[in-house]
């Protein structure tokens, strides 16, 4: 798991410049369009406000600080929930794949946890744990439990048995099972359900903020909705948007390090 | 069989008893053989013989259910290379080769030292820093024969090892397998289903009847050393090529 960013195509100068030209591209397209439609449609701001307006009214919750203040709650949501429930997950997920007898225990409830929505509960949670944060971090956990607690069992279940048999063969002790087998072994499969976690917990953080919340991006679009202020809510949108492109992207970054062996083939090819 | 001092193994009425899906499987029946230290001896079989299961037992990955595995004390270090070449996909060919002393704790530069060596031994110089994934089956398996050689095993067990690879890979490999042990001087057991492979590379080869698996011929393969390929076609090479397969058909015949 060496540096191979000169073989990886995703990273090379050239191409990640004619990527953002293309992105630059696509996102005036769009912009051009929503200008078009208010324009033809010649809605009243409140249904549809203009890329405009939005902008103004970004720069406007930037400099008062509204905007940097609730999009950190939100994220600090997130990574909060996202670290616990992945945490708790994969300790799960590990000792679940070491011993069937457990997973045949635990395995009706945790079915069971994911007929249930997280959104259906939200609200019962925020009664218990109340409007602060703490009712979306435990539901961000929630959503992304489940996704992690998978693919660290099913990543284990797949770590070949002729490579564990080679590990028995050369005596290694089962601390280096884990690390040099297990873990690299596993990690693809891993990261996977990494990923679908972070989109969850975006997903988790404003549904439990949509519920009641004092703060947050979710509780901001609240705000907007309730004043007629369209615009903010845009403004809301668009920032949570690109918190989970960020974070899904930060995901992705993350995988093409480790699991450069697999990039670089793909690259390749 | 060769009248040295002591064996470097000895396996004493092995049975091997296990349970899968179908119920209860009689593996290995009353076996025994010994390995001359340096010797090269292959293990010859059907299909469903019990060879692997032999393997693995003498390679402590399963237990026996009757009877004995004995190493003699020089040689205790057992190399493994498995059917397939089993390698670490996100490891390169050098860290693949590595592991074993990495395992140990060696410090990088002596494994690596080590490594490389390795590398020349079986020729895959330039292909250091390759992944598993570009890599030829037969390439893939000189990684594994090198990482088996790492930890400079006394006794190498071979469990079909060129299985996988064409009819002319395979017979350039066993050539490699040969120079290799004549240059690092172990012993050999080896697993193969093919007869020509087995008499052109043993000093003995051992015939293992249809499970229960069992030892139905012990035959020892008086070719000189160094083997050359046009061996293949002495008077002696087909004599023990009639007498394997006649051995093997009529055990199978036996049976059905």
């Amino acid at each position: 798991m060496r540096n191979e960013s000169e073989k990886n195509d995703l990273t090379q100068p050239t191409s990640v410049i004619k990527r953002l030209r293309y992105l630059v591209m696509s996102l005036a397209m769009g912009i051009f369009f929503w200008q078009l439609l208010t324009l033809v449609l010649d809605l009243p701001a409140f249904i549809l406000p203009g890329p405009g307006l939005v902008w103004r009214r970004f720069l406007q919750s930037l400099t008062d600080g509204q905007l940097y203040q609730h999009t950190l709650v939100t994220l600090y949501e997130i990574l909060a929930g996202l670290f616990i429930g992945g945490l708790a997950a994969t300790s799960l997920g590990y000792l679940l794949a070491k011993s069937s007898t457990l997973e045949k225990l635990l395995s009706p409830y945790l079915v069971a946890s994911q007929s249930m929505p997280v959104v259906a509960i939200a609200p019962l949670l925020v009664i218990w744990f109340g409007p602060g944060m703490l009712s979306k971090i435990i539901i961000c956990s929630l959503t992304v439990f489940f996704p992690i607690l998978i693919n660290t069992l099913i990543g284990l279940r797949e770590v070949p048995q002729d490579l564990r048999n080679l590990m028995r063969t050369l005596e290694a002790n089962p601390f280096q099972t884990f690390w040099k087998l297990e873990v690299p072994a596993a990690l693809p499969v891993y990261l996977g359900g990494l990923r679908v976690g972070a989109t969850l917990a975006v997903i988790g953080a404003v549904v439990g903020e949509l519920v009641g919340a004092d703060r947050g991006l979710g509780f901001l679009i609240n705000v907007g909705r309730g004043q007629y202020d369209t615009a903010l809510v845009f403004v809301a949108l668009f920032t949570l948007i690109i918190t989970a492109m960020a974070l899904y992207g930060l995901v992705l970054f993350i995988e093409t390090r480790l699991l450069s062996w697999q990039y670089w083939r793909q690259g390749k090819r | 069989m060769n009248s040295s001092p002591e064996p470097a193994l000895q396996v004493h009425n092995l049975g091997v008893t296990f349970r899968d899906a179908s119920g209860v499987v009689h593996a290995l029946h009353d076996l025994s053989f010994s390995l001359p230290p340096n010797g090269f001896v292959s293990l010859i079989g059907p299909s469903g013989s019990g060879k692997s299961t032999l393997l693995k037992v003498v390679a402590g990955l399963v237990p026996p259910t009757h009877g004995s595995v004995r190493f003699s004390p020089d040689h205790s270090k057992i190399g493994m290379v498995f059917q397939k070449a089993n390698l670490m996909p996100w490891r390169r060919v050098i860290d693949n080769i590595s592991l074993p002393l990495e395992l140990k704790g060696l410090p990088r530069e002596d494994i690596h030292a080590q490594a490389q060596e390795l590398i020349r031994l079986v020729g895959l110089e330039g292909f250091e820093n390759a992944y598993p994934r570009d890599l030829s089956g037969g390439m893939a398996q000189r990684v594994a024969i090198a990482r088996s050689l790492m930890q400079d095993p006394d006794i190498l067990l071979l469990d079909e090892p060129f299985g996988a690879l064409d009819a002319l890979t395979r017979e350039r490999m066993g050539d490699e397998l040969l120079y290799i042990w004549q240059a690092r001087r172990k012993t050999v057991l080896l697993v193969t289903h093919s007869i020509p492979e087995a008499i052109y590379l043993s000093d003995q080869v051992l015939a293992l009847s249809s499970r229960p698996g069992s030892i139905v011929l012990d035959l020892p393969v008086h070719l000189p050393r160094p083997r050359t390929p046009e061996m293949r076609y002495s008077e002696i090479f087909s004599e023990l090529t009639h007498t394997l397969r006649d051995t093997l058909h009529e055990d199978n015949g036996l049976v059905q």
